[in-house]
């Protein structure tokens, strides 16, 4: 048996929803396994409330399996070759795809598990923070991986460049992202000021919370999606009453024991001026929460509406471009001057003197983008310049802490030895925003498009590329028939390369995918898909040039990069740290 | 409780038959070749969401193209998941797209355009959603509920600053100027380790 | 002070409810999230024009909807398994009930659909072609079969984007007599 097959004989497993179900039981068991062997210095009552609320998690999960979702259940009549798996899913990177978000969904189970156990033992503090740390950026990490795949997936099946497409399951991963990445931001703020404890519990709480009505969107058919599995009301009301439970339950306990966590103060009290770094992690959390919050209201207000008047609406992708992307301006703008200010009074002016450089070259940038590269969008011309402010900025900072060109290299080099791995995340994952950023400004704004009718021998040119039609081929492969074209593309006259897109007919499942033929030199993408056609009208063939397109998957992998660099970070690993000395014992 | 949903099974009209030519030399042995032209019979598969806009939609005019792109963007497919006109394969799509180009070729504006398909479809056909008293609450919930955090958490640090300054700027009393002197003379021994 | 704060800890919970309150009504109302209505309900019917599918026979016109007495408009295909599953429903409202049915052959080449009706039977008072879709797209359409209801005053009361089923006739039939 050929590895692919057995690849996909496997990811066939989670490729429908009783066997996803089942993958989460899993992942659930391994995570809390997890916390088992490598939360040993962990305080015994902490660890056992973090466990058991892992297994009540756990419970919910395999009785919602037993009751609704029995993957074991016998078929009558059994298909002799299988069911065959869905043609979409025979494919390496969609195979891969459910795993990573599980892994992501479920790793924010355990920050719950954490999150529920502070509020029932009474105390969040610095090392509550950080022990929930390494749970959450590696949930974190996955669930980056699992959503850049899946829009790297659609990209390359789809081919014409669009790799998200604001579809309800998609915003229901992007939800607990955007909160996870907050819930990161202000558990430093706990850890290192003690400060927004309630806060950080809250988001802990939402982010699992998120993560299950994902769940149950995507299987429960409120709504309809491209992505959802089969859906059954039966087992939607299942999975609400699991959501009201838990995230019910957590967030009654949260209304009930908060109010006693903001009374604890120490190391300073908790206060800090609007302008310093807390203020910026503040800023950072509202920013992120607003964008989940218009997700969320852009998914589900169509229901809402639907139900209480009866009216019809629809909010896609213009929606969400008009709503989504100015507020990320402020963010991107606030990312590189957070690193420069200091705990609980900042001066912003000093901040900013030091992100001239970031700010002039930022402002060349997009003005060349805007009058040299392609003037068609002001809006990618300015996404373009705050790109460039994110990654010359973080950079800067980088290198101001090695004091980079200001002391001998070999100084630089002992201080880049010294940095904490937490801040080297940190530095990559801000950059490689701005690459992602990049690559969303290249593909959307300046790509160029060919769509032709094309007869053998036929040629078109896009983008400095001559493309001839060369010939056709009809061929088999294992469980499919295909048309295949052959595409000889020549730049200035020399060859450059040959493509071979594909339209394949799967048999056992009767659909039609195509597979699109991509050269990549890692800076453009050039695309090219076969559509319909005969020999005597020609074939439709549709050609794409998608510059900076490889930069959001390279850019989304320097993301998870840098959160898995934050995590193998030494002091998540040594022991807790003793209550400080210093610290003030709660005001009575 | 079995909750069922009624499923009525309707003709959209979908899609591309999956056609092998004939008349060009295969690869494919005379047994195959019989399967697919049989699969070829076997019309209306659906096929993955590709672009679908076919060059025989196509308007000569490139900026009335690009308008017409542009609109195909924003209008929604009526019996597709979540896509947009220009992304389905579905004849209703196509037909919507047919219409958008004839109307802009009569010289309609872009509104006009929108106004036209919102008559026969409803909001619904519109994937930017009007902005009316019914979507006010989607269009600046957010942005509403940012202004009041910010506006909460600018309160509340206010008022934590200002309980602090009152702290610091009441004078402490005899009584409890004796008593810190006294803290601060045993307190030394706990200070060292 | 101290309630308003604490009234604050309760929103995520408040929320949580408003929300899980929404899901539970939209999970057990049976509702059918790929519903798109109908923006045609309640408004003057748009326009009929149609060639007619009978050679040699008149083009279809509005006038056919506004004789003061409801009339239903179906489209339907040949090619179209659904249509041939609510044929006989419309067979019997037209031969026992008496209604009038404008029928439109959407995208059928004319022999198709005449070879269709004459082996199924018509029950058409009149019937045309839309050979293009285009009427279908002034009329809303989203796929066949579709039935309408236009009233005596010509305006649409009801509209089907599924086959018709003897469900529907206890709504129909009331307005069909009822005049208007």
């Amino acid at each position: 048996m050929s590895w692919p097959t057995l690849l996909y004989k496997v990811s066939g497993v989670w490729g429908n929803h009783e066997g996803s179900m089942l993958l989460w039981a899993l992942i659930l068991a391994l995570f809390g396994a997890a916390v088992a062997i490598f939360g040993v210095h962990l305080p015994d009552s902490l660890r056992a409330r973090v466990l058991a609320i892992q297994a009540l998690i756990g419970v919910g999960f395999l009785a919602f399996l037993l009751f609704t979702s029995n993957p074991f259940e016998r078929v009558a009549l059994p298909p002799p070759d299988g069911n065959g798996l869905n043609p979409l899913l025979q494919d390496p990177g969609l195979a891969f795809h459910p795993p990573l978000l599980y892994l992501g969904y479920v790793g924010f189970s355990v920050t719950y598990a954490f999150a529920i156990a502070a509020l029932l033992e009474g105390r969040v503090d610095a090392a509550w923070a950080r022990w929930v740390r390494p749970w959450t950026l590696a949930a974190w990490c996955f669930l980056t991986c699992g959503i850049a795949l899946g829009s790297w997936w659609a990209y390359y099946i789809l081919g014409w460049g669009g790799f998200w497409f604001w579809d309800p399951v998609e915003n229901a991963s992007l939800m607990p992202w955007l909160v996870g990445t907050a819930l990161l931001h202000s558990a430093i703020v706990v850890e290192k000021r003690g400060a927004l404890q309630s806060w950080t519990v809250l988001l802990a709480i939402l982010a699992f919370s998120l993560s299950l009505l994902g769940t149950f969107l995507v299987r429960s058919g409120v709504l309809t999606s491209v992505h959802a599995f089969a859906q059954d009301p039966a087992r939607g009301m299942f999975i609400l009453a699991f959501l009201l439970i838990v995230t019910g339950g957590g967030l009654a306990l949260y209304a009930w024991r908060a109010p006693q966590l903001a009374n604890q103060s120490y190391g300073g009290g908790g206060l800090f001026q609007p302008i310093s770094r807390e203020g910026a992690l503040v800023l950072n959390n509202l920013l992120l929460c607003t964008l989940a919050l218009t997700v969320l209201l852009g998914t589900l207000y169509p229901l809402f509406l639907d139900l209480l008047t009866g009216a019809k609406v629809s909010v896609g992708p213009p929606f969400f471009n008009a709503t989504f992307v100015p507020i990320c301006a402020p963010l991107f703008a606030a990312m590189c001057v957070g690193p420069f200010l200091g705990w609980k009074r900042a001066e912003i002016w000093p901040a900013l003197a030091t992100l001239r450089t970031a700010l002039a070259i930022a402002v060349i940038a997009a003005l060349v983008a805007a009058f040299a590269i392609d003037g068609r969008s002001t809006l990618a011309a300015v996404a373009f310049g705050f790109a460039i402010w994110v990654i010359v900025g973080t950079l800067l900072e980088f290198a101001g802490r090695l004091r980079l060109f200001r002391t001998p290299l070999s100084d630089s080099w002992r201080r880049l030895k010294a940095t904490p791995r937490a801040s080297l995340g940190m530095t990559i994952a801000h950059a490689s925003l701005g690459f992602i950023v990049l690559g969303c400004v290249g593909t959307g704004a300046w790509n160029h498009e060919l769509i032709k009718t094309m007869k053998l021998g036929d040629s078109a040119s896009i983008a400095g590329f001559e493309v001839k039609l060369d010939r056709m081929d009809a061929l088999r492969g294992p469980n499919y028939v295909a048309e295949r074209a052959t595409l000889v593309v020549t730049a200035g006259g020399s060859p450059f390369t040959v493509m071979a897109p594909e339209r394949r007919l799967f048999l056992v499942q009767r659909r039609q995918i195509a597979e699109t033929a991509i050269n990549t030199n890692l800076m453009r993408d050039l695309y090219a898909t076969l559509g319909e056609g005969d020999a005597v009208n020609g074939w439709v063939i549709r050609l794409y040039y998608n510059p900076l397109a490889p930069w959001i998957w390279l850019g989304a992998a320097m993301c998870a990069f840098g959160g898995f660099v934050s995590l193998s970070d030494r002091r998540l690993r040594v022991g807790a740290p003793q209550r400080s000395r210093t610290a003030a014992q709660p005001a009575e | 409780m079995m909750l069922h949903r009624l499923k009525v099974p309707r003709c959209a009209r979908d899609d591309t038959i999956f056609l092998v030519d004939a008349s060009n030399p295969t690869k494919l042995s005379s047994r195959a070749k019989r399967g697919t032209f049989l699969l070829a019979l076997l019309a209306l598969l659906l096929a993955f969401p590709a672009l679908a806009v076919e060059p025989s939609e196509m308007l000569k005019d490139p900026a009335l193209e690009s308008r017409a792109r542009d609109i195909g963007r924003s209008l929604r497919c009526v019996v597709c998941q979540n896509q947009s006109i220009d992304d389905s394969v579905a004849e209703v799509a196509h037909d919507m797209r047919l219409a958008v180009r004839a109307r802009l070729a009569a010289g309609d504006s872009d509104a006009q355009v929108f106004d036209y398909m919102v008559a026969r479809y409803g909001d619904y056909v519109l994937l930017k959603p009007p902005f009316t008293t019914a979507t006010a609450i989607l269009w600046l919930g957010a942005p509403v509920v940012l202004l009041l955090a910010a506006g909460l958490l600018y309160k509340a640090g206010r008022r934590r600053s200002a309980r602090a300054a009152a702290v610091q700027s009441t004078p402490l009393t005899e009584e409890e100027r004796r008593r810190l002197a006294a803290l601060l003379a045993s307190g030394r021994t706990h200070g060292e380790r | 002070m101290i309630n308003s704060n604490r009234l604050l800890y309760f929103l995520p919970l408040l929320t949580l409810a408003i929300m899980a309150g929404f899901f539970a009504w939209s999970l057990s109302s049976g509702r059918d999230p790929a519903a798109i209505g109908s923006v045609l309900v309640g408004r003057p019917a748009p326009a009929l024009a149609a060639a007619a599918l009978q050679e040699g026979a008149p083009p279809l016109t509005d006038a056919l909807l506004k004789t003061g007495k409801p009339v239903l408009l179906n489209f339907f295909a040949s090619w179209c398994a659904p249509c041939q599953i609510e044929h006989p429903l419309l067979l019997r409202l037209a031969e026992r009930d008496g209604v009038a049915i404008i029928g439109i052959a959407y995208k059928n080449k004319p022999e198709e659909a005449r070879a269709w009706l004459k082996r199924l039977g018509n029950p058409f008072k009149q019937t045309g072609i839309d050979p293009e879709g285009k009427l279908a797209l002034d009329w809303g359409l989203s796929g066949v079969p579709e039935t309408y209801l236009i009233d005596g005053a010509g305006i649409v009361r009801l509209h089907y984007r599924a086959p018709l089923s003897e469900r529907d006739l206890a709504t129909i039939l009331p307005l069909l007599r009822g005049g208007s």
